[in-house]
């Protein structure tokens, strides 16, 4: 008991940093994912091209060195001071609004053609096809591999302690030190991992289940 | 009201239409029969433009069709389009799928729509099924909702492809009388179809495609009882053995 009142808020304290990140990173993750995914299925072929190849690159090299990249190259590179914590989300954010896309690009491209072409031979346009007719149906099958996401960007976040940010796994690293004892304070940690990924798919399967009712 | 002429469509190197030359005058019914492959669809398609000619003209009310952007979706809007297999927005009440042409492409309240959509529905003999989704509806049922939004956009003439073809027999005939009631409005039709008795019944003219060619068209007491071709005649003798 002791060991949890003197360590506890610590390991807390992290664990709302990797959760604030998170919850962030997947909000810009989701919205850009979704114009990437739309923008890798357009009929315009330059746009589809150019997306493709900012796919290829976030999805080419590893979220570290990408994070690396930003919260160390860009202050040299341009002189600009960055905040560690804006900067990871943005970097989290950007990465997954890669892997977002291409599930939201499956998403679309699972539904049947019929779908597009009977609701284009109603005089919709591309555009009202796509939000009243497409998106309402992918948006439904999307959201299991959105969940997914999520829970490996949660995961995947532990990536900042390496930019000096103390999220749930550094808090458990200065308590394994302090305490000099590893094992309980890994043991936390993971617990609390869990904890909020289990939470991520409880929440997900409830939303999933009230739009099938529907 | 539509006039094709030249029309060729290749898919690759496969050339699907060969040269197709169609009018449709207003208030005609035209019925389309040929075996499997033989371009039906693909001529249907390209009058809307769902595909894109590779050669020739098409005219819809006397305006060459759009290529593209709004133009087109204002020609689309007027010709209503029945697909084989339905295409139901699955996420939408049958009220809603016949609502939604009028709501989102006419811009009509959501009053006006409703009032519409509803006469509709009960024209088509579904007003107790306004809020089933398409997954609780028979293919029967469904297939009238489909026709019931098509006809919601006020179309000038309608295309039908293979309106009964994925329905369990029993199910034919409700599709057909509601296509028959069209008829007797005076609807512009074009009508894919493999319902002999339909065709012969409902068609001003009947037109007989193979190989991406109109082999042979006329008035279906002609095309059926005294064809002059002998891909027609075979096609036929192929068909009425199939219909027992
Ligand atoms: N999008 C496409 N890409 C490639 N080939 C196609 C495409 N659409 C149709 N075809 C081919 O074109 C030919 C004619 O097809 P179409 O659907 O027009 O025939 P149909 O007369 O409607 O036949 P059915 O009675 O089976 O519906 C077929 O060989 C078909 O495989
Ligand atoms: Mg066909």
């Amino acid at each position: 008991m002791d060991y949890l009142a003197q360590n506890g808020p610590l390991l807390l304290k992290g664990a709302a940093l990797t959760l604030q990140l998170t919850v962030l990173a997947a909000a810009i993750g989701i919205t850009l994912g979704t114009l990437v995914g739309l923008a890798r299925i357009s009929p315009w072929d330059p746009l589809r091209a150019v997306v493709s190849v900012y796919v290829e690159i976030l999805r080419g090299t590893p979220l570290m060195v990408q994070l690396l990249l930003i919260v160390y190259g860009i202050p040299q590179a341009l002189g600009w001071q960055v905040n560690e914590f804006h900067t990871a989300v943005v970097a989290f954010g950007v990465n997954s609004s890669a892997y977002v896309g291409e599930i939201v690009r499956a998403g679309i491209q699972s539904l049947d053609r019929g779908q597009m072409e009977a609701a284009r031979s109603l005089g919709m346009s591309y555009g009202q096809a796509m939000r009243q007719v497409i998106l309402p149906q992918a948006f439904r099958r999307v959201i299991p591999p959105l969940v997914n996401e999520a829970v490996t960007l949660l995961k995947e976040s532990s990536v900042v302690a390496m930019i000096a940010l103390t999220d749930l796994i550094r808090s458990a690293q200065l308590v394994a030190s302090r305490t000099y004892k590893p094992f309980p304070a890994y043991l936390s940690a993971a617990a609390i991992y869990l904890v909020m990924t289990f939470t991520i798919s409880r929440l997900a399967g409830r939303l999933e289940r009230g739009l099938r009712t529907e | 009201m539509i006039r094709v002429e030249g029309l060729r469509k290749k898919f690759g190197d496969l050339e699907v239409l060969r040269g197709v030359d169609l009018e449709v005058r207003a208030g005609e019914v035209v019925c389309v029969i040929g075996p499997s492959g033989s371009g039906k669809s693909t001529l249907l398609r390209c009058i809307n433009r769902l595909e894109d000619p590779t050669e020739g003209v098409i005219t819809i009310a006397g305006e060459p069709l759009p290529t593209g952007g709004k133009a087109l979706d204002r020609v689309r809007a007027e010709l209503g389009m029945v697909f084989q297999r339905f295409h139901l927005f699955p996420h939408m009440t049958a009220l809603e799928n016949v609502m939604s042409g009028p709501l989102t492409v006419q811009k009509k309240t959501a009053a006006a729509a409703r009032e519409r959509a509803s006469a509709l529905l009960v024209k088509v003999g579904l007003a107790d099924k306004a809020s089933s989704y398409p997954g609780q509806l028979s293919g029967g049922q469904q297939q009238r909702v489909a026709i019931a939004r098509a006809l919601a956009m006020e179309p000038k003439a309608m295309l039908f492809d293979e309106p009964t073809s994925a329905l369990d027999p029993e199910l034919v005939g409700e599709v057909l009388a509601v296509m028959k009631q069209l008829v007797a409005e005076g609807m512009t039709m074009v009508v894919v179809t493999h319902e002999m008795g339909f065709a012969r019944e409902v068609a001003d003219r009947v037109l007989f495609m193979d190989g991406g060619f109109i082999v042979e068209e006329g008035p279906p007491q002609v095309v059926f009882d005294r064809p002059r071709e002998a891909r027609t005649r075979a096609f036929l003798g192929k068909v009425l053995q199939c219909a027992g």
